[in-house]
Order: structure tokens, then C-alpha cells, then sequence
């Protein structure tokens, strides 16, 4: 990989070049890999050329439509049509606009995704670890089959039960109305119900990747579970903590179903319903609106994804190969 | 390697947990009693706090379901809150008390309502049929309505009071008496009157000028109140809120004989057995109420015209979609990781950074994104790349589909590229040179050696996601919303619907009635379809598993 830093800048060239006379290196090594690689146009393509041609043609996939709603949201023409033209425009009037808007309260919205995202992953964290602790550093009857079920739950999403989910609230909204339909407490406890499901198998891997030893030393110098739990364990498990406050971030901020079915005041709504009512309708005549707001709530998801992307995706893959 | 270690973790306690329970138990004893020490105040305290606070909403919760006498959520609820109090103040049961909360949530909001689920499949709940036949009853009485051709009229003033409307009338005896829509018909005295003798003011209510009339008028023009208790002794409302006139039910129900007559025509409507009361000529009252209808619904799915024939594909359908979904993820995936799988490839970094963008992207804008870029009128690649094309790319019942699995491979093929990455690296390189040794061209390699030791890693997370894809809703819904609508139906049913969008609609879509009895069957359905699935395909996996090893 030597060498890899400097060039990343450029990805696009390496194709171009054809016979790849590559970077000039200050080294003897990159000047005598440079010879190595004067060698037929055809014998450069077969060995390394092809892959550069497939890497651009999959980045071109991957990356146009995020050019194309960026270039929409600059563009204050605001209409589909109008946003056809990539970049031939560029202002802030979609932005403008998409927070001057009182029947569709874009901010409100933003805050709303935050604060049921932000509390939902917090409690998930906190419930899956409790669990995971139970699972990992205790042995009680019943111990394989809560394993086992929650396993088995895990497989059926919650929104399935969208139908029984929405009567549910709404009888209890009949008692309680702060709990039930309408109310981001009651759509945050909802979400709770999937807590352990998917991540308490996640923590359980790692937490028993943390050495028994530690509690028992603990344990003699006179800690209580509680010490235990809060001073050692927690400490030492914080990547799977923030991947699973992560994840569980993400899902919950993007998740539409049972959102739209209990949010149903414009101003207790998250993005995900928002945004879709924006172009539900008259998908066309909203769009540079639309885009922008997409702009907007993509950049935050975004960036904490590819920032912490390495951690992501090590607890994906460690914990569905687990199951 | 996590494997083996959950399996000795489990086993001997399996095998050891029923004969050392006392041994255990007089262990945590001890924990505990030396434990008093150095926990000391502080968690006592924090442990009374909190469990005072969950107590605390205990009561408000109980007090309020006793208040609107739901005693069998009475008596759940206080069960509930008992256990809660007795795993946190025992001794020992420690795992108890770091489960109950998550294992709470988990009961309520994932079991029960799969449960409950299961329960509404058999009922025909839904538009029309909510309640209980008794609230029925009243329902209809109250909203078949007539005005009585002789009614005096009843002088009214609007009066608000707590954000609410009442309706102040002073009859032609000049007998005052004041009510709401929830709130029957009832005398009140000391009401103050203008010169036309029109009760005008009311301590305690404040009465509404005309301006305020008409600023709110819908919610003015909307209150019904009843004579008395009693439905059948009608109500009284107002147009203009200056005058009101007595309402008669238009249909008049006989307790003895269970049956309502109109009182004009004289048709009759009977309990037709359905949840609902329907004259002779098969004609029913639009309010029912909701009722066990058994596998009604299940047969339904079947055999109603209207639906069988879009449900059968849309099944096949989610079925192909969650299929080549993940088959076309997973081979562009493992296509690039290959592909990129090289040391010394300049810029690997930046593809590799680009390429994962779609998967940091949120999904329900990717369906939204794309239908624009889509659109067939204005999208960007008829109107852009095509030159002003016109192809139905989300209206084409075949293009669709394309359309559908195109874009969800943008969203997903970086997740399988990322996964593939890794469970390649992770393969042992000698495995590699070994195979070269023996001959093996690099496809004889991959196809023999490569693949399948890959499979094993990938082959769990290929299944998870097959689930997750046959419940792929945001995709689906953003970027067509399931259309186009099969033209062989009047039910909103479309080409690119799969179950779950299908279940949404049934249930909670625009323009036809809400069904939650045939939703909550299709729900029921999709988890017998997911479950057997992933119980063959994990069976598979060990198998696959036991193969290589």
C-alpha cells in the first residue's frame, strides 16, 4: 500500500493514463515498480486495468444520485423538470424556503428524528447491555432458552405487527393519552419493544469477549454487581456500545411504518413521515424543496456512518455470523 | 470461535443448573450480605428513587384504567407492577433484574402484539366494525338523524368553557337548559337574558359573538346534544348558532326484537350475523361492529375475485424481489470485492469510499431520490439522458419491477461488498497458494476453494438478508408506492407491491376502508412464509457448516 496517500486524491486518472507510467516516486522501489509496469497497454488492462474500469463504472452508479438531489437542492428552479439540469444553478432558495414553511415545519421535524432517534438508541443501548450482562456473566434456569427466543423473535420486524401496534395505542390513549397515539413517548416505548431483539446477541458475543477474571478480581475486592456492571464491563465494551447506539440510530431515524401510523400531528412528526408527505402528492412541483430537506437530514446520518464506518461494519458481520 | 465459547458457557449450566439451585442461590446470599458494605447509601437510594418513580406511574396508570373500567388491563397492569416490585425488592434473582426492563418492553411491544395480531386476523375489525355492538347501536342512532318536521324552535347561545363549545338553549316555555355533544341536555339555572328573553350568559362559560361563530363554525355546526341519556330520544343542533331544532333517529331501534326500522320506507334491519344489521334486500347499515369471524378473512384472501388473483402476485412477487435482491447484492458484491481485492491497486480507498456512500445514505430518501431521477414525465433520464424519451420506467408494470431491483441494489450492494471484503481477507492465504501449487487456474481456485468457505461465513447473513428484503417496505413504497395498480381490481393493488406494502395499504391506505381483520391475515401469513423460511435455510447453514469442517 505504499504510497496509496498521496494519490487518493486523483482516482480518476489512473485509467486515462492508459499504459499507467505512474507517479514519479521519489524512491529507487516506486521508480523500479514503474519500469516493472512499462509493459503492453493489453497486459496492464488484463492484469489491473479492467478493475479501475469497473471501480469507476460502480462509482458513477453509486454516486449520481447523491450528485443529482444535491444538485436538485442547489438549484432553486424547485421543480423536477427544472432540476434536470445537473449544477446549472446554484443558489441557497430551497433552503430558504424549506424552513419558512408553517404547514410543513421542516426544523420541527429535524428535532423531532433527533430527540426520538437520540432517546430510543440511548435506551436500546442501555436495555441490550443490561441484558447482555445477564447472559454473558450469570447462569440461571431459563438462561439458553431466553438466548434461543430472542434469536427467534429477532426474525419478525416489529412492523408486522403495524395493524395490532396502532389498536394497542389507541386503546391506550383512551386511558392515557400522553402514552398513546400522537405522542413521541408512546412511538419511543414501541420502539423499545425491539430493544433486545437484535442487539442483546450483538453485546452477548462481545461482552464474552471481556476476561471473567476482571469481575472476579473485582468481586474480591468487594465490588457489587451494580460497580461491576457500571465501573468495569460497560467500560470496557464502549466500541459495541457505539455501534449499536448507531445502528439503532440509524434504523430509527429512517423508519416510516409505524412512525406514520402513530405520528399523525405535522408537528410531532419525524423526517421520515415529513419528508414523504412533502412529495406524496405533487412529487414534482416540491422536489428542489424536497431534495434540500434530503440534503439536510442525510448529512448528519452520513457523516457519523463513515466516520465510524470500520466499527460498523466489524459488528455487522461479527454479529449476524453469530446467529 | 464465539460459537464454541456460547456453547460451554451454556452447557454445564444447563446440566447444572437444576441440582446446585441451593448452591447458587446461598452463593448470592453471601455476595450479598458482603455486598452492604461498599455499596452502601448511595445505591440503596438510587434503587428507591427509581422503583418509587415506576410505582408512582404504576398508580397513575391503575387509577386511570380504573377510572375508565378497563378491569381486565386493570388487573394486567397490577399484576405487572407487583411482579416488577417483587424482582427488585427480593434477595438474589439478580439476572431477573437486569432483564425486566428490556423483557418488558419486549412482551408488550413485540410479543403481544403478534399475539394480538393473531387475535384481529379473526375478527372483521375494521371501518365500520370498531366497537362493540351496544356502541353500534347508539352510533347509529346518533348519526341517522332526522329533524323533526314539527320541532319548536329552540332559542341558542354558543358558550366556551376549557377550550370547548356548549350550546345554551332557552325553549318556547323559556326553560334554559344547557349541553354538548358529550354532554346531554341538562337544566341550569341563573342563566342571564336579553331583552328577547334568549338565555344569553352563564357564570363559569363565556359566550361567543358572532365573529367567534363563525371562526368556528365547523366545530359549532358539529355538536350534537343529546335530549337525555338515551339515544333514541334524539338531540338537538344547530345551523346558524341562533336557532336549534330537534333531531329524531331516523331509524328506530327495537330492543326486544334486536332490529332497526326506518321510520319512513318501514324497511327492517336485522343482526345479519356479519357485525352488522342488514334490511331483506341484503342492504346493510354502515356502522357495525366488530365480531369473531373465524378463518374468514384467510379465505377471503383466497377466494375473493377481487383479491386472489393480485395476491398470488403480489406473493410471487415479494418472493422474486427479496430473491434477486439478494442474489444481485451479493454478486455485484462479491464481484467488486474480488475485483478490489488487490494490494496494489492505486485509489482502492477512494472507490471504496464512494462506493459506500449508498449504503450510509437513509433508505426512505433513496426510493424518494430515485423516483425522480425516474419519473416518467420529468425524471432526469427520460427527459436528460434519453433526450426526452417517454418510458414508464415506474409506470411500466415490467420496467417497474427492474426499476424496483435496480435501485435496490444501489441501496445494497455496498453492504455485501463490505461483508465479501472481509470474509475474503479473513480466507488463509495458504489455501490460495496451496490450490496454485496443485495447478489450479484462479477460477478453479475461487469456484472450488474461495466460494465455498465463503459461503460459509456469508451464507447467515445472506438469509438475514432474505428476511429483511421480504419486508423491504421503504424501498417499495417510496419509489412507486406499488404500482401501477393492476387493472383487474378495484382494490389498491399494484405490480411492485409486496406483502408488507400490501398489509399497510390494506390497513391504513387512502381511499378504501381500513381492514385491519385482512391485514393483520396478511401479516399472519408473511410471519408463517418468514418463519419457515429461515428455519430451512438455517437448517441448511449447519448442514453447509458440518460439510466444510
Amino acid at each position: 500500500m505504499n504510497g496509496s496517500a498521496p494519490h487518493t486524491t486523483a482516482p480518476a486518472t489512473p485509467a486515462g493514463t492508459g499504459t499507467g507510467t505512474g507517479p514519479a516516486g521519489p524512491t529507487d522501489v516506486d521508480y523500479l515498480k514503474s519500469l516493472q509496469r512499462r509493459r503492453p497497454f493489453g497486459v496492464w488492462f488484463k492484469d489491473k486495468g479492467w478493475r479501475h474500469l469497473v471501480g469507476i463504472i460502480v462509482t458513477v452508479f453509486a454516486v449520481f444520485p447523491l450528485l443529482y438531489v444535491l444538485s436538485a437542492a442547489l438549484n432553486s428552479t424547485g421543480t423536477l423538470v427544472g432540476s434536470n439540469a445537473l449544477f446549472s444553478k446554484i443558489d441557497f432558495g430551497n433552503f430558504t424556503a424549506l424552513f419558512d414553511m408553517p404547514s410543513r415545519p421542516f426544523a420541527r421535524w429535524f428535532l423531532n428524528t433527533m430527540v426520538v432517534g437520540g432517546v430510543t438508541s440511548a435506551a436500546t443501548v442501555f436495555l441490550g447491555a443490561m441484558a447482555a450482562y445477564a447472559f454473558s456473566r450469570m447462569r440461571f434456569t431459563g438462561r439458553r432458552f431466553g438466548l434461543l427466543s430472542l434469536l427467534l423473535l429477532q426474525m419478525f420486524p416489529q412492523l408486522l405487527a403495524v395493524v395490532a401496534i396502532f389498536l394497542l395505542l389507541s386503546g391506550i390513549s383512551e386511558v392515557i393519552p400522553a402514552l398513546g397515539l400522537g405522542s413521541q413517548l408512546g412511538l419511543i416505548m414501541v420502539y423499545l419493544g425491539g430493544a433486545l431483539g437484535v442487539n442483546t446477541y450483538l453485546m452477548y458475543g462481545f461482552f464474552n469477549t471481556v476476561p471473567q477474571s476482571l469481575d472476579e478480581a473485582a468481586k474480591i475486592d468487594g465490588a457489587s454487581h451494580t460497580q461491576i456492571f457500571f465501573g468495569i464491563i460497560l467500560r470496557l465494551v464502549t466500541p459495541i456500545l457505539a455501534v449499536v447506539g448507531l445502528l439503532s440510530f440509524i434504523a430509527i431515524s429512517g423508519e416510516f411504518v409505524i412512525a406514520s401510523v402513530v405520528l399523525t400531528d405535522p408537528d410531532s412528526q419525524t423526517l421520515a413521515v415529513g419528508l414523504y408527505s412533502f412529495v406524496a402528492q405533487q412529487r414534482s412541483e416540491n422536489w428542489g424543496v424536497f431534495a434540500a430537506g434530503a440534503v439536510i437530514s442525510a448529512i448528519p446520518v452520513m457523516a457519523l456512518f463513515l466516520f465510524l464506518q470500520r466499527y460498523i461494519v466489524s459488528g455487522l458481520t461479527a454479529g449476524s455470523v453469530k446467529g | 470461535m464465539p460459537d464454541t465459547e456460547l456453547r460451554e458457557d451454556t452447557d454445564p449450566a444447563a446440566s447444572s443448573a437444576p441440582t446446585d439451585a441451593p448452591a447458587t442461590s446461598s452463593r448470592k446470599a453471601g455476595v450479598r450480605r458482603r455486598r452492604t458494605g461498599p455499596e452502601g447509601i448511595k445505591g440503596t437510594i438510587a434503587k428507591i428513587v427509581l422503583l418509587g418513580l415506576v410505582d408512582a406511574l404504576a398508580v397513575y396508570v391503575l387509577i386511570m384504567l380504573f377510572l375508565s373500567e378497563s378491569w381486565l388491563a386493570l388487573g394486567v397492569s397490577s399484576l405487572v407492577a407487583l411482579v416488577i416490585n417483587w424482582i427488585y425488592l427480593r434477595r438474589g434473582g439478580l439476572p431477573a433484574k437486569y432483564l425486566a426492563p428490556g423483557v418488558l418492553f419486549l412482551l408488550v411491544f413485540q410479543v403481544f402484539v403478534v399475539l394480538f395480531s393473531g387475535y384481529i386476523a379473526f375478527t372483521n375489525y375494521g371501518d365500520g366494525h370498531n366497537s362493540t355492538k351496544d356502541d353500534a347501536i347508539n352510533a347509529i342512532q346518533l348519526t341517522a338523524q332526522k329533524r323533526v318536521p314539527d320541532s319548536p324552535a329552540y332559542k341558542t347561545s354558543v358558550l366556551a368553557k376549557d377550550n370547548s363549545f356548549y350550546l345554551l338553549f332557552t325553549d318556547p316555555q323559556g326553560k334554559v337548559s344547557l349541553g354538548s355533544t358529550d354532554k346531554p341536555l341538562e337544566e341550569v339555572p341563573g342563566a342571564g337574558k336579553d331583552s328577547t328573553g334568549k338565555a344569553k350568559t352563564l357564570d363559569g362559560y363565556q359566550t361567543l359573538n358572532f365573529q367567534e361563530i363563525v371562526a368556528n363554525q365547523h366545530s359549532i355546526l358539529d355538536i350534537t346534544v343529546p335530549v337525555s341519556a338515551d339515544p333514541a330520544d334524539g338531540t338537538l343542533r344547530t345551523a346558524d348558532g341562533s336557532n336549534a331544532y330537534q333531531f329524531k333517529p331516523a331509524l328506530k331501534y327495537d330492543q326486544a326484537a334486536d332490529t332497526f326500522t326506518d321510520t319512513t320506507t318501514g324497511a327492517v334491519y336485522r343482526d345479519n350475523g356479519k357485525g352488522a344489521f342488514a334490511a331483506d334486500n341484503g342492504e346493510t347499515l354502515s356502522t357495525g361492529w366488530k365480531i369473531d369471524v373465524g378463518m374468514e378473512n384467510f379465505a377471503r384472501a383466497f377466494t375473493d375475485p377481487s383479491l386472489r388473483g393480485p395476491l398470488l402476485g403480489v406473493i410471487l412477487w415479494t418472493f422474486t424481489f427479496a430473491i434477486a435482491s439478494v442474489a444481485l447484492t451479493f454478486a455485484l458484491g462479491l464481484f467488486l470485492a474480488i475485483t478490489f481485492n488487490r494490494e496494489d491497486l492505486k485509489g482502492k480507498k477512494v472507490y471504496r469510499i464512494l462506493m459506500i456512500l449508498p449504503y450510509a445514505f437513509p433508505a426512505f430518501l433513496t426510493g424518494l431520490v430515485w423516483s425522480g431521477i425516474l419519473n416518467p414525465e420529468f425524471g432526469w433520464l427520460n427527459q436528460t439522458l434519453l433526450g426526452g424519451a417517454s418510458i414508464g420506467w415506474l409506470t411500466d408494470p415490467v420496467l417497474a419491477k427492474i426499476s424496483v431491483l435496480v435501485v435496490n441494489l444501489w441501496l445494497g450492494f455496498p453492504y455485501m461488498f463490505l461483508v465479501c471484503t472481509g470474509a475474503l481477507q479473513s480466507l488463509p492465504s495458504e489455501l490460495d497458494e496451496a490450490a496454485r501449487m496443485d495447478g489450479a487456474g484462479p477460477w478453479r481456485v475461487f469456484r472450488s476453494i474461495k466460494l465455498p468457505l465463503l459461503l460459509v461465513s456469508i451464507a447467515p447473513l445472506l438469509i438475514s438478508s432474505f428476511a429483511f428484503n421480504f419486508n423491504n417496505f421503504n424501498v417499495i413504497f417510496m419509489l412507486t408506492g406499488g404500482g401501477p395498480r393492476f387493472a383487474d381490481t378495484d382494490r389498491d393493488i399494484g405490480a411492485t407491491d409486496i406483502l408488507i406494502t400490501l398489509v399497510y395499504k390494506v390497513a391504513f391506505g387512502q381511499g378504501t376502508g381500513r381492514d385491519y381483520g385482512l391485514a393483520s391475515a396478511l401479516a399472519i401469513i408473511i410471519f408463517i412464509i418468514v418463519a419457515t423460511v429461515s428455519a430451512i435455510s438455517f437448517k441448511q447453514t449447519k448442514a453447509l457448516e458440518d460439510v466444510n469442517s
